[in-house]
């Protein structure tokens, strides 16, 4: 499903060019449950970003259902990203002056769904995260937990086939942390494929595949548990 | 959720930011619709003053000069009356009044006076209605239809009316008289006076206005030819035109019509009312000029720091799916309802400003213009939009990976 050859990523500074990402090659397969770790600066997000066709890579070939989304013109690849890729960010990026339920809407106002559709969809995304009494908060008026659960029912406001999530447990307490882990365990379950970079072993370990990447360059890439077997990954 | 809900929410997220775009932009317009409404109706004031002055255009028999139409009471030359007719028929631009007239020495009561022969307005409008033709329909742009002008315009009665050209009705034996030829005679008005031996009605004295008028006495034109015994010919055609009309060559096109008489301009007369309109709208071009760069800086400079501000919310869009193509539609309608808000509200404040200060500042008073409205709008639209292009276009070309990268 998202396949990654040979992916560079590197940025030039004044102080020389540094790399960000390093000769990558991945492949993931429908309804997997990757978690990217390694320690801060080693190009988790850099690789996320880059697979979900946000970060143009300087080299290599980014591949999603075999179609090399670099190649593909700006707008139709916010399309592709708009019909099958979900973001969750740690710091939930929720649109601060929309109330909850206009956050949900806003994925869908962008595939042009109609408003009455919008709104009944918003709103049953958001009781099934557990938030129908919060539909017309704005962010500020929720708690992280809560905000971070806005997004998640953003994300599925499109049912996309893949979630990309960088630390989305980042900012969270324990118990909260805990809750959204749960969530996406139920997604992966429904079939959607999960890319959770993290620093979070509770929520690493409840991957079927944990991917290590150190200084841009995928160390390890192996199955978390016998539960499953991961597809091929080729350590970079 | 639409995009049109999306920017007004946002904009009303941040409206203290927006107030300070909003104002400049509000006062930038209001400043400029205010102007171009006193400019206005002080042009029009203008030119009902000048008006009242003369004519500014005068069609002479070809060997008399101006110099001797205004020293002499009178002149012996004539041309025919229907070149009057030739002037309201034709498709000219500009003539804003014609007053034909046609003068005569008189003894009345033993002393001499002038009487004058004029055509009252009442009759040009017959015979142009007549004709199809309507001379006095056709206002000219920036000189206008006199009869336009409200309430403290009102065309002058015939009391005040001093060397105004036309006058709108007068009867075959009604007169006018002038200031000294009242006191002479003693008569006023509604009095009976004797002239060649043709009673007439005094229906109106005119005020003192220490010209040849004063001793003049005005009759219906075809009368005074009657009583010369003349056939129908006229001295003069006396002529208000409209100043940006001659300074396009009316008096050339006047000359070319009537081939057989001389067209003069009352130089002074109409350099005066040139230069006054110039100078207003040189005015309101350099408070335009201040607006757009005021204006279009403030607005520019806000919408930068919006995009700055909302690095992240765009990002955000992007990785949601949105194209770049949203996201500049998203800063233009921004700009777009700031551009129509404050046009209109700049509108009103400025026509207000004009309203209230018109009478107090030029002296003269003041309506509302909502043709101004159109205009105001498109100006507040067009500079915000066009300050709002470059800064619209770099939120859509924002890298979505560097405004999310900065946690």
């Amino acid at each position: 499903m998202l396949k990654m050859e040979s992916v560079s990523k590197s940025y030039n500074h004044r102080s020389g060019t540094v790399t960000a990402l390093d000769d990558a090659n991945v492949q993931i397969d429908q309804g997997e449950y990757v978690s990217v770790v390694g320690p801060s600066g080693s190009g988790k997000s850099t690789l996320l970003l880059a697979m979900g066709g946000m970060l143009s890579p300087t080299s290599g070939k980014v591949l999603f259902n075999e179609l090399s989304i670099y190649d593909l013109s700006p707008d139709r690849r916010a399309r592709l990203r708009r019909e099958n890729i979900g973001f969750v960010f740690q710091t939930f990026n929720l649109v601060p002056y929309l109330t909850a339920q206009e956050n949900v809407q806003v994925p869908l106002f962008l595939a042009s769904v109609g408003e009455a559709e919008q709104v009944e969809r918003a709103a049953d995304l958001l009781g099934r995260v557990g938030l129908a009494d919060r539909l017309h908060h704005k962010p500020s008026e929720l708690s992280v937990g809560e905000q971070q659960r806005v997004a998640l029912a953003r994300v599925l406001a499109n049912d996309p086939k893949v979630i990309l999530a960088d630390e989305p447990t980042g900012n969270l307490d324990p118990e909260t942390s805990a809750q959204i882990i749960e969530f996406f365990d139920d997604l992966n379950r429904e079939g959607r494929t999960i890319v959770m970079v993290t620093h979070d072993p509770h929520a690493a370990e409840r991957a079927k595949r944990v991917m290590r990447l150190v200084g841009g360059a995928i160390q390890a890439d192996e199955a978390a548990s016998t539960r499953s077997m991961p597809s091929i990954g080729n350590v970079g | 959720m639409r995009l049109r809900k999306l920017v007004w929410r946002e904009m009303f997220e941040r409206k203290n930011q927006l107030a300070t775009s909003f104002v400049a932009i509000l006062l930038g317009i209001a400043a400029v619709v205010s102007i171009k409404n006193i400019t206005f109706y002080s042009q029009k004031a203008v030119a009902r003053e000048l008006d009242a002055l003369g004519a500014n255009i005068l069609v002479l028999p070809k060997s008399v000069s101006i110099q001797d139409y205004y020293s002499a009471d009178m002149q012996g030359e004539e041309f025919p009356e229907e070149y009057v007719m030739r002037l309201v028929m034709s498709d000219l631009q500009g003539l804003d009044n014609l007053s034909p007239k046609l003068s005569m020495p008189v003894e009345v009561q033993g002393r001499k006076f002038t009487l004058t022969g004029i055509l009252p307005k009442s009759e040009f409008q017959a015979k142009a209605m007549w004709a199809g033709a309507g001379i006095f329909t056709r206002p000219a742009e920036g000189c206008g239809e006199m009869g336009e002008v409200p309430d403290a315009f009102k065309p002058p009665v015939k009391e005040t009316l001093v060397r105004q050209t036309v006058i709108d009705d007068l009867g075959s034996s009604e007169v006018l008289v002038g200031a000294d030829v009242a006191s002479l005679l003693g008569v006023k008005a509604q009095d009976s006076v004797e002239v060649m031996g043709k009673q007439f009605t005094v229906i109106a004295l005119l005020p003192q206005t220490g010209t040849v008028d004063d001793s003049r006495i005005f009759a219906h034109l075809h009368t005074v030819q009657d009583l010369a015994g003349k056939e129908p010919v006229i001295n003069a055609i006396e002529i208000v035109g409209c100043c940006n009309e001659i300074s396009a060559g009316l008096v050339e096109k006047i000359n070319k019509l009537l081939p057989d008489a001389k067209v003069v301009t009352v130089q002074q007369v109409v350099q005066t009312q040139i230069n006054t309109n110039r100078m207003m709208s040189r005015l309101s071009m350099v408070f335009i000029g201040i607006i757009v760069l005021v204006g279009g800086a403030s607005i520019a400079n806000y919408m930068y720091a919006n995009v700055y501000e909302r690095r992240r919310e765009i990002g955000t869009l992007m990785a949601l799916g949105a194209g770049s193509s949203v996201i500049l539609k998203m800063f233009l309608l921004k700009a777009l309802l700031l551009g129509l808000v404050s046009g209109i509200s700049g509108y009103i404040l400025g026509t207000a400003l004009a309203v209230v200060l018109g009478p107090r500042l030029a002296g003269i008073p003041v309506m509302p213009m909502p043709m101004l409205v159109l205009w105001a709008v498109a100006l507040s639209v067009a500079i915000s939009l066009v300050a709002s292009c470059l800064p619209a276009r770099s939120a859509a070309r924002l890298d979505p990976c560097a405004t999310l990268q900065e946690q």
